[in-house]
């Protein structure tokens, strides 16, 4: 079972990877939409790509509507943490 | 209200033979062909057409970035570039790419068919969208080269995306003419795309209309030769900026020519068959939209694919509208039926044509086919005058079209 630490690490490469983002960029408090400059489009790639990584469901629109930094993402995730 | 004059003042070109104008031109006037074996095509039951010309393979991650490729399939991606190039080429500022003077007529067959294919691969195996990613939609929409290139430019005039597989380019060019004719825009950045892909081929491969040609993919197609089989697709981007006279020399931008009458002519005789009369009324509406005479035509440029029917059909609609003295070539030889693309970027090498003042013959042609005899078939480049000409298109569908060019003196 992946530590919180590799999940969040693992959340990092997924998101570097799928943006083509530099990992430094992504700190906890980075902003997806004004730091990272991620749009509505984006958003839904996000989750593909988190589902597809972690082999969870992100099911809750409210939740993921909330999510605000790559901390909110990561918080999210952990909560699936269960499933993964 | 008076008409403006619409001169050409940009152009840009993705093509079998390279990315740009330059390697485009060269590669033409080096007699090469962007033609190959697709060896994967052999693998599907049934087909039986195993050449094409694509783009060679580029890294489009170095040239475009991600927020604009996201939404793009390979077709969006050479448009986009094709259309910087001739965005460049005329010297349009990103402030008059976005004053609303300046609009957009691209068109193509239909979306990118690998993006189509990609998707019902997955959703027909599985029955599931479940990892469908954003962009999907806007790779397959019929106006995908358009809306990406507009995006990517900035262009907020009008866009526009005519559809009518291999007439879309020059049906986009003949709209650009018209929109900037009337006033309505200042200038149109007009042209197509399209990619090579084995479920296009296929399409004129059940039709027994593709070239079998395996042994020899460099010496196919073959225009009006005797021994010509079929088309070979290509695929790529060719674009042009159609600007009124006045935005143009306001700009003082260098203008290469100008369009002078597009003629377009629904063929409602046949879906598929090629039909002599309606090519030939298409060059006659042009010539008299244009008001020049057959005598004044130093060249055409046919459409003529390599297919056993199109080629007779048109070399006897040439013959019957500009007799048997004009030169007449066709490219396909050189870039493969680029579609969607055939008509700007063929009309990219008209260009460089009247700039050499040189006529380019039809590759791949080495014994013209009697039945395709009584027009004037040049078989080497040679120096001719090219002031005037004739530009053809035609399209499965019924679709014909020409287009009138003048050199600018």
């Amino acid at each position: 079972m992946l530590t919180d630490e590799q999940i969040r690490q693992r959340i990092i490469e997924v998101i570097s990877e799928e943006f083509e983002l530099e990992p430094a960029q992504l700190v906890p408090e980075a902003t997806l939409y004004d730091d990272l400059g991620l749009d509505s489009l984006d958003a839904v790639d996000m989750v593909v790509a988190m589902e597809k990584s972690f082999g969870v469901k992100l099911a809750n629109e409210e939740a993921i509507k909330a999510v605000r930094t790559m901390d909110d993402l990561c918080r999210l995730i952990l909560s699936l943490k269960k499933d993964i | 209200m008076p008409l403006n004059r619409v001169v050409i003042t940009g152009r840009g070109a993705v093509s079998p033979l390279g990315i740009g104008i330059a390697e485009l031109n060269d590669g033409v006037w080096q007699g090469r062909s962007g033609v190959k074996i697709m060896e994967d095509w052999r693998l599907i039951k049934g087909m039986r057409a195993f050449t094409a010309a694509p783009v060679p393979e580029i890294d489009p991650k170095s040239l475009l970035p991600r927020a604009m490729r996201r939404t793009m399939g390979d077709m969006a991606i050479h448009a986009t570039l094709a259309a910087r190039e001739a965005a460049d080429d005329a010297g349009l500022s990103d402030e008059r790419l976005g004053s609303g003077r300046i609009g957009a007529a691209i068109g193509s067959t239909t979306g990118s068919p690998e993006a189509y294919e990609a998707f019902y691969k997955k959703f027909l195996a599985e029955q599931s969208i479940e990892e469908l990613k954003s962009g999907f939609f806007f790779k397959i929409m019929s106006h995908s080269c358009a809306a990406n290139v507009c995006l990517a430019l900035g262009i907020t005039g009008e866009q526009w995306s005519p559809a009518s597989a291999c007439s879309s380019s020059a049906q986009a060019i003949g709209l650009g003419y018209m929109l900037v004719k009337s006033g309505r825009q200042d200038a149109v950045l007009c042209g197509g795309a399209d990619e090579v892909h084995h479920t296009v081929t296929m399409v004129f491969d059940v039709l027994k209309a593709a070239s079998r040609n395996h042994d020899q993919p460099l010496h196919t197609p073959r225009p009006f030769d005797r021994a010509r089989d079929g088309v070979v697709c290509g695929g790529g981007s060719g674009m042009l900026v159609l600007e009124s006279l006045e935005s143009a020399e306001a700009r003082g931008a260098e203008i290469y020519c100008e369009v002078l009458g597009f003629g377009h002519i629904n063929d409602c005789s046949h879906i598929a068959n090629p039909h002599t009369d309606a090519m030939a009324g298409a060059m006659r509406a042009a010539l008299d939209e244009a008001g020049v005479s057959v005598a004044e035509i130093d060249y055409v440029n046919a459409h003529a694919t390599g297919t056993l029917q199109g080629d007779i059909a048109e070399a006897g609609a040439i013959n019957k509208t500009v007799g048997s003295e004009v030169p007449v070539s066709s490219l396909k030889g050189h870039i493969g039926h680029t579609l969607g693309a055939a008509g700007a970027l063929e009309t990219v090498i008209m260009l460089e044509m009247m700039r050499r003042q040189e006529i380019v013959p039809t590759l791949n042609l080495e014994n013209p086919d009697p039945l395709c005899g009584d027009i004037k078939l040049p078989l080497e480049i040679a120096p001719h005058k090219i002031d005037t000409v004739i530009k053809n298109n035609f399209a499965l569908g019924g679709v014909n079209t020409s287009l009138v060019f003048r050199r600018w003196q």
